[in-house]
């Protein structure tokens, strides 16, 4: 369960959320300057809301009042980024086993699972450079799955690609969300920020249960 | 053309020395605070950054002279390295070093910045959403990213080691096998009227060795692409 209650300045922008979520999949809404970008980053840590609490089941990542504020990679909350951000350095391969490597955590998939589930196979042994984008986001999503995540942070994973790229994308988030809530305990829940084309899609979506409310914004 | 004599022989080696040793010791030490002025902000910042700009600007001899007063026997820095940890510099080939050092500090510390402030801060981040710890990132993301500027500044950071004179000469002197490098070598043989002959093979040995570095580099380039 994720809790989310904070209030936070951005600039002379007052950003204020607060919903609770216990549902595997959890869409946040809003139009473009409402924050959501903020909140997720606040989530995952990469910024500090001003006040307010964060927390993940019973572990609390984020409390002003009591002086709580776990570092990014202690909350264990991975993140696919708009740009997909992979190491350029490295390869396909690499860039999935990165977290695994560099810090020892334990996958909750096992990496051949993960790479079938992508459909990313073929891929291992190439360097971003040489992806599509849309590859490059699958590429971005496995590495963020092995990485033993608590939650699953998508800010707009396909914002970046044209609608080819796009569909090519859905059917493999489809079939994670379903892997998500068929094995709940080792991986859930997952959460996405998508923009509101795909909205329809969701909500008639029978087994996608989420609660959400867009963050309220006041300036 | 008769091979080099003992005395050139030791010149040559000893820049060799002196650089190697400079390089070492230095571009750890420039990487760090390349990292440091780039990706942190922290009080005294603008004073760091004029301070590690102070040998390219100064005379070497007034550096050469500074590194003296600090690093002499009795000076603050040199006294406490050789009351408690017995290492001198004044006069010696790691005295040769330190100053080599110094002086191509600044030419080192120019192009890492240039090739950190490249890399993406975004990358450092999701290595950390990854769960990766920020000194482990550093080491595999920031550090092969800004390898090609590393590289560079290594190469540059050694050619002015080599061809240092002024601060070398105010510091530790011009003593034969110690710190009288291929420059000061040189500088030595021009000096007295039977040695011109010396002299010019020392300056072409000098440009076969650099000659040397700028071809290995251009077949690296022409081979990388």
């Amino acid at each position: 369960m994720l809790s989310v209650d904070i209030e936070a300045r951005l600039g002379t922008f007052n950003l204020s959320a607060k919903f609770d979520s216990t549902a595997g999949v959890t869409a946040l809404f809003g139009r473009s300057g409402a924050g959501k970008t903020s909140l997720v980053h606040m989530i995952a840590g990469l910024s500090r809301p001003l006040r307010g609490r964060i927390a993940v089941d019973d572990m609390v990542l984020f409390d002003s009042e009591k002086g709580i504020n776990l570092s990014t990679r202690q909350r264990r909350i991975s993140h696919v980024f708009q740009e997909a951000r992979l190491f350029p350095h490295l390869t396909v391969r690499c860039n999935l086993t990165f977290s695994p490597w560099a810090d020892g955590r334990t996958p909750s998939m096992p990496f051949e699972e993960v790479v079938d589930l992508l459909g990313i196979g073929k891929l291992l042994g190439r360097r971003p450079a040489k992806l599509s984008g849309g590859e490059r986001q699958r590429v971005a999503i496995g590495r963020a799955l092995l990485s033993g995540p608590r939650i699953l942070l998508m800010d707009e994973p396909l914002a970046s690609l044209d609608q080819a790229r796009k569909s090519e994308i859905l059917p493999y988030l489809d079939h994670l969300r379903r892997e998500a809530a068929r094995s709940r305990s080792s991986m859930s829940p997952i959460r996405w920020k998508r923009s509101r084309g795909w909205r329809k899609r969701w909500s008639s979506s029978p087994t996608a249960r989420s609660r959400q409310s867009a963050p309220s914004a006041k300036s | 053309m008769q091979p080099l004599s003992p005395a050139e022989i030791e010149a040559v080696v000893l820049i060799f020395k002196v650089g190697g040793l400079a390089l070492l010791v230095t571009l750890p030490l420039a990487i760090f605070v390349a990292y440091a002025l780039v990706r942190w902000r922290f009080p005294g910042h603008a004073i760091l950054d004029a301070l590690i700009h102070m040998p390219l600007v100064l005379p070497p001899v007034v550096t050469g002279y500074i590194l003296l007063i600090l690093f002499g026997r009795h000076g603050p820095i040199g006294g406490f390295l050789h009351d408690y940890l017995g290492i001198t510099l004044a006069f010696r080939c790691t005295g040769a070093a330190l100053a080599a050092g110094v002086m191509s500090f600044p030419l080192m510390v120019r192009p890492i910045r240039l090739a950190i402030e490249v890399v993406d801060p975004k990358l450092e981040q999701a290595a950390g959403t990854l769960g990766v710890r920020r000194i482990v990132t550093f080491f595999i993301v920031t550090l092969p990213l800004a390898m090609p500027g590393i590289l560079a500044a290594a190469m540059m950071g050694f050619a002015k080691a080599m061809g240092e004179f002024g601060a070398t000469i105010t510091f530790v002197s011009n003593i034969p096998g110690e710190t009288r490098t291929l420059s000061l070598a040189l500088y030595t043989f021009t000096q007295s009227p039977d040695w011109d002959l010396a002299a010019l093979r020392l300056a072409i040995t000098a440009a076969v060795i650099a000659s040397e570095f700028v071809s290995r580099r251009l077949a690296r380039r022409l081979g990388g692409n």
